[in-house]
């Protein structure tokens, strides 16, 4: 391998990155293969190859995203396994992971994304603004400012990405893919502010992962890679010169290994037969859509005919995807008609959906499926005979070249063969017409050849329809005819050979940047690019600025770094008001559903008596149940058999059984046996029965004793006094309030909290936490303050209306409570903080966490069934949880009267949780990707 | 509609499940753990209830009345003063104090009628009424048996003989076992169905179900089959493993008839969760209408305090939810014994509110996909 290295080269004075034996393996799969490698500093580093050969891996090793499981990294001078020299170099390395705008937060605004970034490098709010404006600026992206991320353009998203990398002034700029699925003129927009930024700042290193071979023939050195090894290293004539190959795509077959090369042939599509001309597949006329009173496609109208390959081009968010939409059916049409095989597009039409294959920009195969099951999902579901799936599924994976990676789950996939599975599927049942949205985005030059030799068999041996739309430029000149589009405009329709003609220009690529061009208003030389602030304007005072801003970046908490993340988090929250009026409103419902609701002063119960002996006395008895306020009767029981049926159907809570010869036996002073049946399906409601009926027997012995023997009964007759203490007229509300407030403080904010992580990790953008200098306190604490803002808004809401609405007393100190709530609501969101932790769904994420709240919170904490009287583990859970000091201080406030000395005691519990949650939620994150 | 279609895309809805461990650990964990523990913690009818006395009297019968508290049912009484009560129940220290007044046993023999005060620290709901109820039993009784030998025949002999069906020793624990079992349903079913459809979405995924040929209706009931099977093997598996092998409790009824009641309920909570993940947005909107939804699902439904204590407003109401119903029938089923001649009403109301929760679902989520 030592040979492979530049050691003679002039740019490799220092190298920037030293790679020592590096492996990486997901589960089985080995993604990289014991990798030796120097990559130099200063200059553009490349590195080509095709999909899944570990580039992506290796970039994230670089960065530090990832840990490293084998081998040695050296990046910047120091080894990037140990965490403190992480630390140190962090700041000097931007890193801008593979998607579009993975890493950028949807709801966020094209100013607020760089924002958060500048703030997580500690800068302020000068030097931020500054930043900021004059990334925008240079990037084109300033009219967009306001923009909300998620609704900017694919190539706006990766510049956007790039300006978010570039906020602190990186030494190694790291960037995966970082123009795929971006269209030419911004593409090469693109490019020139990277040369631009590269001018101004000599020195810095930029390691480039991309598929464009025509963007890899313009960097200093390239890195040539496959299956997880390196093939070759060089600059771009070196590797033209080692293969004698013209170009880089032909020079990078050149250099795989034989056996791979044998398989790769040159495209070449036959030209069409015109015996199928009549038939038009798909039209579309005056086709209009409007979101709201946005156009995105307007007044389009084309035709294609079958057999035909139309392709179809446009800058990124031009109308394209939104055009192909209207065609499948997903979206209405605004005005205007579609037509497949001259048939209105009907969104119900199965028929017409088993002839169209369509593959979406995105990819939204399912994941949790691997790649056979995705196939053989689709094969069943176009109703595929069972007995042909097998075979069909086998020559899909091998028309697609899948066959390796039949039973990996798709996440574990790269991008590339991801938009090739999602190829097969949406051809698995060969339609008639393919309707696809950038299918080659992101995949290699030789599975892109692949591909198009598979739409040319299609198109031409089985007159498959196929309406693609591409950023490629030798794919779009394979096409029949091509569109361009712009701003929901066609600009032009011909064959691609005519439009180059038009514009006699010398590639098609030239031809569609003066379109563009001419279409927006700008001339070739006025495109945003050429206006810009220098970047180097501010750069004597960014030298000063660097040396203070890297000493406080080193320092292990940074209240700037902190506030980011609480900032970004209570954006999204107000970005997201139905979720803050569900929080609030809802707790304010909840309060009183559940006081009102919950109560033990059990009345109404139904009873009814089997008298055998139906004399005066035995009704007597009966009656003074039945007069009770807790009992009423049901019709008489006839005998044991109905007894048994009506209790069984729990039609009766109590079942009185008088014995025959009841009356004669009391005069007679005989003992007597009166029977009570009480329902024990529900325990405590029938020991709240048992007690009633205990004392209604009493009173009436006392009653009759009276009755029978005179006053010498009354001898020794004393009374109980029963004071209800707190609650005297024992209302539910009262009782019940002061222990609900508690359960939905608890509920809420967890639930908030442990979402507001697992959510980053599921979508991707806690990359950021990984690539950045912020702490893992400062991420968990940054996190917890809004929503502890957000609790105690909700707690103050709560208070207001118990006392205020519900007329639930508060009689104790105010102070005392709303201390104690502070300290409760930093509880619960740390113990959400802890809790996401374990989990990476979202969909567990919330049913852990009603587990993990709800039954404690409801069962353990004193709510009902004191603690004292718990037992095992319930118990313990019970006397560490805390709620149960919460709910003691709420009630002891509410009800009680009592002050914060009364209640000091309770406070202990709550100060000690906060730091031991806040500690196991530090020491369960983990800062870097496994 | 196609029946392979449903039963494909519920195929693709369980794999998406296994891949996901955690959730798994988790679904394990609520029907068995959980509910081994909660029912285990349960006191065994009235337990350890604090109970503290001033004793004024000092006399024969104040100190008969002390000795007759006793674990289990009460805490070995603790003998304060006057002064301290107050103190002692702000505290929340104890949940009754006796008051014995001076010269009490004097008075009584003299026909003074003297009064005994119990307190009771009414906050403490569950203990409060069933406790004071007890409290004044065993005070009432240890005076009348002290009073037996100072005077003749002033009794009548009737004795009152209670006996509890069902659960003979009113134990607490089975009851949470069992209510903790229909819990962990109500709450699964509804969090795998919507939070799956949500997921879909944010995946992106659900676009590309509507370009295949399969019908809304296919969609949603690919759903329902899936996550409701889950849930049902799980309770399945739980009530027989762990609530009637570990935690010994005996189960009356017939376990088909609750399983096929399970399977009804199941149609309408996983409608139900279909219909709230229409209605959110996103995860974290999801996450707070469940909470929203379970919390009184859970607490109103009859399942942790009494039906009929509650108001007759709110009765009404929960009238139009599956839980209700659920409840009353794993009562009557599990705890009672009953067959389908006493449990149809509540199959039917089930099959009522489904049906009803399900064509709602169904118009919503076709709304949702366009």
């Amino acid at each position: 391998m030592s040979d492979l290295q530049p050691k003679d080269h002039p740019l490799a004075l220092t190298p920037v990155v030293r790679l020592d034996t590096v492996g990486l393996s997901y589960g089985k799969t080995r993604a990289l293969g014991s990798i030796t490698l120097n990559m130099p500093a200063g200059c553009m580093v490349g590195l080509i190859g095709p999909d899944g050969v570990g580039k992506s891996s290796l970039l994230s090793l670089i960065a530090g995203a990832r840990a490293i499981q084998q081998g040695r990294i050296t990046v910047l001078g120091g080894d990037i396994a140990d965490a403190s020299h992480r630390a140190m170099a962090c700041p000097r390395i931007a890193y801008m992971p593979q998607g579009l705008g993975k890493n950028l937060y949807p709801t966020l605004s094209v100013f607020e994304n760089v924002d958060f970034f500048g703030r997580l490098f500690g800068q302020d709010r000068q030097e931020r603004e500054r930043r900021i404006g004059e990334l925008l600026q240079s990037t084109g992206l300033a009219p967009f400012a306001d923009r909300p991320a998620g609704k900017l353009s694919g190539g706006m998203k990766q510049k956007l990405g790039l300006c978010c990398a570039l906020i602190h002034d990186p030494d190694l700029l790291i960037l995966d893919e970082p123009t795929t699925g971006v269209d030419p003129l911004s593409r090469r927009q693109f490019w020139e502010l990277i040369d631009r930024i590269r001018y101004d700042r000599l020195g810095m290193s930029v390691i480039v992962a991309t598929a464009y071979m025509e963007e890899a023939a313009r960097f200093d050195w390239l890195v040539a890679m496959d299956s997880g090894k390196v093939l070759a290293t060089g600059t771009p004539t070196d590797l033209l010169e080692q293969t004698g190959a013209l170009n880089l795509d032909a020079a990078f077959i050149g250099l795989l290994p034989e056996k791979e090369r044998a398989d790769y042939r040159e495209v070449v599509i036959p030209p069409r037969s015109f015996e199928h001309d009549e038939e038009i597949a798909i039209e579309a006329e005056h086709l209009t859509v409007r979101f709201g009173d946005f156009t995105a496609v307007d007044d389009v109208s084309f035709r294609i005919s079958r057999g035909e390959i139309f392709g179809f081009l446009g800058s990124n968010g031009c109308g394209k995807s939104t055009t192909m939409k209207a065609l499948t059916g997903l979206l209405s049409t605004s005005q205007g008609n579609a037509r497949l095989f001259g048939h209105q597009v009907d969104p119900n039409d199965m028929t017409v959906r088993r002839r169209v294959g369509y593959m979406s920009q995105a990819f939204s195969l399912y994941s949790e499926l691997t790649v056979r099951q995705n196939l053989d999902l689709h094969a069943r579901l176009f109703s595929i005979p069972l007995d042909a799936i097998p075979a069909r599924t086998q020559e899909m994976a091998q028309r697609f070249d899948l066959a390796a990676v039949m039973d990996s789950l798709p996440d574990a996939l790269p991008l590339g063969i991801r938009q090739r599975l999602s190829l097969a599927v949406a051809m698995i049942h060969s339609p008639d017409i393919l309707i696809l949205d950038e299918p080659t985005s992101g995949v290699d030059p030789v599975a892109r050849d692949g591909f198009w030799q598979i739409l040319s068999d299609l198109s031409r041996k089985d007159h498959v329809t196929i309406f693609v739309s591409t950023h490629f430029m030798n794919e779009a000149e394979r096409c029949d005819r091509i569109s361009l589009m712009h701003a929901g405009k066609v600009l032009i329709s011909d064959t691609p050979a005519a439009i180059t003609q038009k514009r006699s220009a010398k590639t098609l690529e030239d031809a569609f940047v003066a379109y563009l061009l001419d279409a927006s208003g700008q001339k070739e030389k006025s495109s945003p690019t050429t206006t810009p602030v220098p970047l180097s304007s501010a750069a004597a005072a960014d030298t000063q600025n660097k040396v203070d801003r890297r000493t406080t970046a080193n320092r292990l908490f940074n209240f700037r770094r902190m506030f980011a993340y609480t900032q970004r988090e209570a954006l999204e929250l107000r970005r997201d008001p139905i979720r803050a009026t569900l929080a609030t409103l809802g707790s304010v419902i909840l309060l009183f559903v559940l006081g009102y609701g919950i109560t033990m002063d059990v009345e109404n119960l139904s009873f009814a008596a089997l008298d055998r002996d139906n004399s005066t006395i035995s009704r007597d008895y009966i009656l003074q149940i039945a007069g009770s306020r807790y009992f009423t009767e049901k019709a008489p029981i006839t005998d044991y058999a109905d007894l048994d049926q009506r209790m069984r159907s729990g039609e009766l809570s109590l079942a009185i059984e008088i014995p025959p010869g009841f009356a004669r036996d009391v005069s007679h002073g005989r003992n007597v046996q009166i029977g009570a049946w009480i329902d024990g399906a529900m325990p405590s409601r029938a020991e709240t029965i048992s007690g009633y009926v205990q004392a209604m027997h009493a009173n009436w012995l006392t009653q009759k004793a009276r009755e029978l023997y005179g006053s010498a009964a009354t001898s020794g007759s004393f009374q109980i006094q029963l004071r209800y203490r707190y609650n005297p007229n024992v209302k539910s509300l009262v009782a019940m309030v002061p222990a609900v407030i508690p359960l939905l403080l608890l509920m809420i904010p967890t639930m908030l909290a442990v979402l507001s992580v697992v959510r980053e990790k599921e979508l991707g953008s806690i990359i950021n936490f990984y690539t950045t200098p912020v702490t893992r306190l400062e991420f968990l604490i940054g996190k917890q303050i809004p929503y502890v803002v957000l609790a105690m808004l909700n707690f103050l809401l709560l208070v207001i209306f118990a006392i205020f609405i519900f007329h639930v007393p508060f009689t104790g100190s105010f102070m005392t409570l709303t201390g104690a709530a502070f300290l409760y609501v930093v509880a619960a969101t740390g113990m959400g903080l802890v809790i996401s932790a374990f989990i990476t769904s979202q969909i567990a994420a919330i049913f852990g966490t009603a587990l993990l709240t709800m039954i404690p919170a409801m069962q353990y904490s004193g709510l009902i069934d004191p603690v004292s009287s718990l037992q095992g583990v319930g118990a313990f859970i019970g006397k560490i949880y805390p709620t149960t000091y919460f709910v003691t201080i709420a009630r002891g406030t509410f009800s009680k009267g009592l002050e914060f000395s009364d209640l000091a005691g309770s406070f202990v519990p709550l100060f000690i949780a906060i730091p031991v949650l806040l500690g196991l939620g530090v020491v369960l994150l983990k800062k870097q990707a496994n | 509609m196609r029946l392979t279609n449903i039963v494909q895309l519920g195929i693709k809805e369980l794999w998406g499940l296994i891949r996901d461990p955690m959730m798994l650990a988790l679904i394990i964990y609520a029907f068995t753990i959980s509910i081994y523990t909660a029912s285990k913690a349960m006191p065994e009818t009235l337990n350890r209830a604090v109970i503290a006395v001033v004793d004024e009297d000092q006399s024969p019968i104040s100190s008969r009345i002390i000795t007759a508290f006793n674990p289990p049912y009460f805490s070995i009484p603790k003998l304060i003063t006057q002064s301290e009560m107050d103190r002692r129940m702000d505290a929340g220290l104890d949940t009754f104090a006796l008051d014995i007044p001076p010269n009490f046993q004097r008075d009584l023999l003299a026909n003074k009628s003297p009064t005994i005060q119990i307190n009771v620290d009414a906050t403490r709901m569950s203990q409060a009424f069933t406790g004071s109820g007890y409290v004044q039993s065993i005070v009432t009784s240890e005076i009348n048996e002290f009073l037996k030998h100072y005077r003749a025949a002033s009794t009548v002999p009737i004795e009152l003989a209670q006996r509890a069906r069902f659960n003979p020793t009113l134990n607490k624990s089975w009851f949470s076992a069992i209510n903790n079992v229909i819990n962990s349903i109500t709450m699964l079913s509804i969090v795998l169905t919507g939070a799956a459809l949500i997921r879909e979405r944010e995946h992106g995924t659900t676009e590309h179900l509507l370009v295949m040929p399969v019908t809304p209706f296919e969609i949603m009931a690919s759903k329902i089959w899936s996550m409701g099977f889950v849930v049902l093997i799980a309770s399945a598996f739980s009530l027989v493993f762990v609530v009637k092998g570990w935690l010994a409790v005996p189960i009356q009824g017939s376990l088909a008839l609750f399983l096929f009641g399970a399977t009804l309920h199941l149609f309408a909570t996983t409608c139900m969760g279909i219909f709230l993940a229409t209605m959110a947005g996103t995860m974290p909107q999801f996450g707070l209408l469940l909470m929203l939804v379970l919390l009184p699902l859970q607490a109103l439904s009859g399942s942790m305090t009494p039906r009929e204590s509650m108001p007759e407003i709110i009765q009404n109401i929960m009238l139009a939810a599956p839980n209700t119903h659920f409840v009353m029938l794993a009562q009557s089923i599990l705890f009672r014994g009953a067959g389908l001649d006493v449990v149809w009403p509540q199959l039917l109301a089930l099959i009522v509110i489904g049906s009803v929760l399900f064509f709602l679902s169904l118009r919503r989520f076709r709304q949702f996909l366009r």
